[in-house]
């Protein structure tokens, strides 16, 4: 039995409807994310397993109860806001100890946890501190304390990094993360930055429109994106996207065909709709000797140190190149371009779905 | 970082442009203007504090501004004590204590509701809340001259009208929607997360409102009190219509000992009875107002 069941989980305000029907296993220990662009419902979901909102229909269940109603304080869950909320009139060692005092634990016990946690996350000289003499970063940090001294069954984290500098972020990111490999507690992270979605998760639940687009390891999103949203939300740069049509037995976009690989072009054989889209990660493209690949014209060059990203513009489309270190060449110049056919990503123009196996209830139809 | 360093630029500035400006005649003109003013808006207390202290004969013979000659408290103790209103001789006492009677209850009694009220329309948002808060607007603006009737008829049925409890009544009613405005707006920018979080934390409803809520509240708390203090104490119009004969305010008793006439107008015993009428406000001011100053800075929600 997994840790934490979202089953059939709807939300709607009159005919807008934020969540339709999203459904999620998690396994006890998971570090999960809810990504997605902001107005996809991940922090509604995340809201109601926290249990300030209610659901229109389905459950959810953390361990072996229904909490679908349950009130907040009785769901043994943990939140850090991305506004930190600190209690402003409260010191640190007070925002720390105050669920505990909440739940009526006793106060040399309340002590221990606090010096504990406070000792963790490197707090143990600011205890007499209030919220507003703190930095960002150590405001993160009592946020933290405040949700790891009860110990829960579960953590919510919503985008807590999203009020930090740059170099901050980075660096509460790596410690989120070192946190959870040693608590190991369940935790549900609402983030709409995609690197926090690849580097902190265990699974990935992408979202959109209301809708669970893919759940699966960073990896499968990566490498495997269900939908053509999916593949362009991941990844920065963005995948390159090419619409083509099916003709004869290729695929070919302006006349010119796009390869496929064994598999897709098997795939595309019992596929019934016409229009496609081709994807292609800007680090599967390479640079190749004039004349053998896409020609294409070279319009910008990002280079960013260990990387660069070059633009170019092709009778396809423009498409973005990622290679390692600086790029040979220089804007105005023409380039070749060329792929291995098993890199590429096929999906429906309609459906945006991933073109992959063949489908079983298609060949039926 | 830099609110540091800029602190530590101003001053250098400020010394470099200081002299200089201190000499132009604008700044003296600045100062003489300033100084006229106050000295008019001054000048009717100033006449009041003199005429209070002098007797009737140095009043009728000399200037209106002028010093007096001896420090005359005695129409301080006239007013306070024996100074007739009507035809009962005992001065200025029993309505201020009825004043006082009447404040402390229904000033409390109207913030502390009126917190609660804000608290929960800002935070406890239920279906209808909005309607209920803007249905409530409707009494800080109603003109109070509508609910006399109504009231009095009310107060009848309760069995308090003409009492010290039936005007504490109508200015605890008057007062709440003035109250809830206050709160629920300043609580209006207390953001919601912090709610959140303690709701998550386990406190409830209660809870929340006096370990959270309430430590953030100084500022309008006070602000409330000198408000609504000043209002009630001030207040004519109910005092005069809702008290019986010995439940009338302050203002009504000042108003009946100006005009008691005896054979001599005792215009010191006046001013010294307006002066004691007024002075707890005035006392509310100094005292609160410090409060409120150091309030609006110590209790700073930010971050």
């Amino acid at each position: 039995m997994g840790a934490l069941s979202i089953r059939q989980v709807k939300k709607s305000y009159g005919s807008h409807h934020i969540l339709k029907s999203v459904d999620l296993e998690i396994e006890k220990g998971e570090f999960i994310i809810l990504v997605g662009p902001s107005g996809c419902g991940k922090s509604t979901l995340l809201s109601m397993i926290a249990g300030l909102d209610n659901p229109t229909s389905g459950n959810i269940i953390l361990g072996d109860r229904d909490i679908t109603y349950v009130a907040p304080k009785d769901r043994d869950i943990a939140m850090v806001f991305q506004s930190y909320a600190l209690y402003p009139n409260m010191t640190v060692e007070q925002n720390i100890a105050f669920a505990l005092e909440m739940r009526k634990v006793p106060k040399a016990e309340r002590k221990v946890l606090v010096d504990k946690v406070s000792k963790m996350l490197q707090l143990d000289h600011l205890l007499d501190r209030k919220p507003g003499q703190l930095s960002g970063g150590q405001r993160q940090r009592v946020a933290m304390g405040r949700a790891l001294a009860r110990q829960p069954s579960l953590f919510l984290f919503d985008e807590p990094l999203s009020n930090l500098d740059a170099k901050l972020r980075v660096e509460m990111r790596a410690e989120i993360k070192l946190l959870h490999q040693r608590t190991k507690t369940t935790t549900v992270y609402v983030t709409h930055d995609q690197v926090e979605a690849m580097t902190l998760g265990d699974r990935i639940a992408v979202m959109r429109d209301g809708i669970l687009q893919q759940f699966g390891t960073p990896d499968e999103i990566y490498s495997r994106p269900a939908t053509k949203f999916v593949a362009e939300f991941i990844g920065s740069p963005a995948m390159n996207m090419v619409a083509a049509k099916r003709e004869r037995n290729g695929l070919f976009a302006k006349g010119v065909e796009l390869p496929l690989g064994p598999q897709v072009a098997a795939a595309l054989q019992s596929h019934p709709n016409q229009d496609m889209v081709y994807g292609l990660r800007p680090e599967a493209i390479r640079f190749v000797a004039a004349g053998t690949g896409l020609a294409g014209q070279l319009t910008m060059i990002e280079p960013t140190g260990p990387e660069s990203y070059a633009f170019v513009d092709t009778v396809v489309g423009p498409l973005v190149v990622r290679v390692p270190g600086k790029v040979n060449g220089q804007v105005g110049d023409t380039v070749s371009l060329a792929w291995q056919p098993g890199d590429v990503h096929l999906f429906d123009a309609t459906t945006e779905a991933r073109v992959s196996a063949p489908q079983p209830h298609l060949a039926v139809a | 970082m830099s609110s540091a360093s800029t602190t530590l630029a101003t001053p250098k500035i400020a010394s470099a442009t200081g002299p200089s400006r201190s000499l132009t005649w604008q700044r003296w003109l600045l100062w003489a203007v300033l100084i006229a003013f106050a000295g008019f808006f001054l000048a009717p207390m100033y006449v009041m504090v003199v005429t209070s202290i002098k007797s009737m004969d140095e009043i009728r013979g000399g200037s209106l501004l002028a010093l007096p000659h001896t420090l005359d408290f005695s129409s301080w103790g006239k007013a306070w004590s024996t100074a007739c209103t009507g035809a009962d001789c005992s001065g200025l006492q029993p309505y201020f204590w009825n004043s006082v009677m009447i404040v402390i209850p229904a000033v409390l009694v109207s913030t502390v509701l009126g917190g609660i009220n804000g608290y929960v329309l800002s935070k406890w948002k239920f279906k209808g809340s909005e309607t209920l808060f803007a249905l409530l607007l409707f009494g800080v603006f109603m003109p109070l001259q509508v609910v006399l009737l109504p009231m009095s008829q009310v107060l009848g049925w309760l069995g308090i009208a003409s009492s010290v409890w039936g005007l504490i009544l109508v200015h605890l009613l008057c007062g709440l929607p003035g109250t809830t405005l206050f709160f629920r707006n300043y609580y209006a920018a207390l953001p919601d997360e912090l709610i959140k979080a303690a709701m998550l934390d386990g406190a409830g409803f209660w809870r929340i409102f006096v370990r959270i809520v309430l430590p953030l509240s100084t500022p309008i708390i006070v602000v409330c009190l000198i408000w609504q203090f000043t209002q009630i104490w001030n207040d004519f119009l109910f005092g005069v219509v809702f008290s019986g004969a010995d439940s009338k305010p302050v203002t009504v008793g000042l108003n009946n000992l100006a005009n008691t006439t005896s054979s001599v107008k005792e215009y010191n015993v006046d001013m010294a009875a307006a002066l004691i009428a007024g002075l707890p406000t005035l006392l509310v001011y100094v005292i609160a107002g410090k409060y409120f100053v150091r309030g609006l800075t110590a209790g700073a929600v930010k971050g």
